[in-house]
């Protein structure tokens, strides 16, 4: 598509630089990763002696095998499959409905409530944390997967992104099977909702990655450790840094702890920017 | 005339398909019970909070803007409100800037394109906790990887993170390399959007590559180039995992943003009421950015 012009004058002085300092950057991207994950391969003592030996053999699994053997990370890893797995089944479930609804259906208020659900979009999580957290004290949902996941199911994109691809859908369609005398379920769940799996798939993208990757909630609502998600849980860890158990045993926990979604990442890229970059236009 | 009966019917039918019913509510009560119950309620119960003095579980005996005059007396919320404007203004022209750079050069159909661009969005994908835990073993003085680097030319690499002067820089130098996949995708897509035909003709015209990128290129993402701005003035004017996970606010609070105030005023100190004023005046100023926002989805949807 993009025939640079690179290509058919060749490659000038300035396109040399260019690409210089692209492969900087690129070095200054992957560098820090690497260096982690170097240090994971390390034996702590030696670590401890020579930092360079970092850059060098022996390696080792170890601290991987110590990760696995010793520290909470599974537990964590679980919790925070079933928060972002939960709140992103949920998430689809309400966000389809109330989305068909909005775009579909006609009830008292409507078009009112639509614009008060709309409004929801410009609140910032921290101006509800406090009044949640008292909230969710008073209901005893602290340190409950219910407590983790219901805040983040008030979110109004989810809604919003679904009424605007029912919109987009010709009304012949629902039209045609109502005259049929389906019902108006029947209408969303059989004819609408499996042309709607795009949006879907970039809702569910977005929740799961956000869920998976929230901070502020899980640390102030999970205080016990055997309900910590996989960032508090990590974050738990690196408290007193040099002292701790080892460079090279934290370091693998990271490593641990971030491959699933890099992997994934990998795997789904195409969706996952697609699904990230709409929602951040909306 | 057949014809005729059969339309009368189907619009009759269709009126009343679209008719307003009470039963039609229950697709969007469940949703509607959620947002009121976890977003409105506490909305305005935050505002109503920040009236009143407070402890975890109740609420004490209001008393006005008292919590509002604490704030603004008080020298460390004024500090974190300045920080957090530092933040912005470090790491938004930064992200934009060589988010731009990174997708004016890898916005062609080449494997390694696609390799790099792979590469500088994975750090997107990574939660604050790894990405904090990755750059303090970068930035750990004496043997970290920075102090390594600058070893190799013989130079002691700066003290990020625990000398006044640069520690914020520090924070701000990890979230552009966590934050930078984002806006290079959001250029990359408005520059595939910009007509080939522009080109070719600019090409007929013999312009050369700069005069291209700057007559043609760059006037075609300008509404983009604010867009990006925009959602990072938002997304980093909230700063908070990097300042509490790398330092902790200091060293003398001079890299504490508002967030990390309210959390250690409300979780910390468990003084609510005035972590909740301090929230209401975040909300306050994130409003405008984001009022921002809307307005230019806005004219873009109408144009």
């Amino acid at each position: 598509m993009a025939t640079h012009n690179s290509e058919i004058r060749g490659r000038s002085f300035g396109d040399r630089v260019l690409f210089g300092l692209v492969i900087l950057l690129a070095l200054a991207m992957a560098g820090p990763v690497l260096y982690v994950i170097a240090l994971s391969l390390k034996d702590n003592k030696e670590l401890m002696v020579d930092p360079h030996s970092v850059f060098h053999l022996p390696y080792t699994i170890k601290n991987y095998i110590d990760t696995v053997g010793t520290s909470n990370v599974f537990s964590w890893v679980l919790n925070s499959f079933i928060v972002a797995g939960g709140l992103t089944v949920l998430t689809l479930v309400l966000s389809s409905l109330a989305g068909y609804g909005f775009a579909r259906l006609n009830f008292p208020g409507r078009d009112v409530l639509f614009v008060i659900v709309l409004l929801g979009l410009a609140v910032p999580e921290q101006a509800v944390l406090i009044a949640r957290h008292q909230i969710f004290s008073w209901l005893g949902l602290h340190n409950t997967y219910p407590g983790l996941i219901l805040p983040g199911l008030s979110s109004a994109f989810g809604v919003f992104l679904m009424t605007q691809y029912f919109r987009a859908i010709p009304k012949e369609l629902d039209e045609a099977a109502i005259l049929d005398n389906a019902s108006r379920f029947r209408v969303f769940w059989k004819v609408l909702l499996p042309l709607t799996v795009p949006a879907q798939a970039t809702l569910g993208i977005f929740t799961f990655l956000g869920a998976w990757n929230d901070y502020f909630w899980p640390l102030i609502s999970a205080t016990k450790k055997e309900m910590f998600t996989l960032t508090v849980g990590i974050a738990s860890t690196q408290q007193n840094f040099a002292q701790s158990q080892g460079i090279g045993f934290l370091m693998a926990q990271a490593v641990f702890a971030g491959a699933p979604i890099l992997i994934i990442y990998l795997f789904f890229q195409k969706y996952i920017v697609t699904a990230v970059s709409g929602a951040a236009v909306r | 005339m057949a014809d005729a009966v059969n339309g009368t019917v189907r619009r009759a039918k269709s009126v009343d398909i679209y008719a307003s019913q009470w039963r039609n509510f229950l697709f969007v009560a469940p949703y509607l019970f959620i947002f009121v119950a976890f977003l409105v309620f506490p909305l305005f119960w935050g505002i109503w909070l920040s009236f009143h003095k407070a402890d975890t579980f109740s609420s004490g005996p209001f008393i006005g803007f008292g919590n509002y005059a604490r704030l603004f007396r008080d020298g460390i919320f004024l500090q974190s409100i300045w920080n957090t404007f530092y933040f912005v203004f470090l790491t938004v022209p930064a992200l934009a800037l060589i988010g731009l750079f990174l997708a004016l050069c890898l916005n062609r159909q080449t494997r390694s394109a696609a390799v790099l661009r792979t590469l500088f969005f994975s750090s997107s994908v990574l939660s604050v906790t790894i990405v904090t835990l990755i750059w303090r073993i970068v930035y750990i003085p004496d043997m970290g990887l920075l102090s390594m680097i600058y070893g190799f030319f013989g130079a002691k690499a700066p003290a990020f993170l625990s000398d006044p002067d640069i520690a914020m820089i520090g924070i701000a130098i990890a979230t552009i390399w966590w934050c930078i996949g984002l806006p290079m995708m959001l250029f990359l897509s408005a520059l595939q959007q910009i007509p080939q035909d522009i080109y070719e003709a600019a090409a007929l015209d013999n312009a050369n590559r700069w005069q291209t990128l700057r007559s043609i290129t760059l006037p075609s993402i300008k509404r983009t180039f604010v867009l990006v701005v925009i959602i990072q003035i938002v997304f980093q004017f909230q700063l908070f995992g990097q300042a509490f996970l790398m330092t902790k606010g200091g060293p003398n609070n001079l890299t504490k943003p508002i967030v990390l105030y309210i959390y250690n005023t409300a979780f910390q100190r468990w003084d609510i009421g005035l972590g909740a004023a301090a929230s209401e005046i975040l909300f306050l100023l994130i409003l405008v950015a984001a009022m921002a926002q809307f307005l230019l989805t806005r004219r873009k949807a109408d144009a």
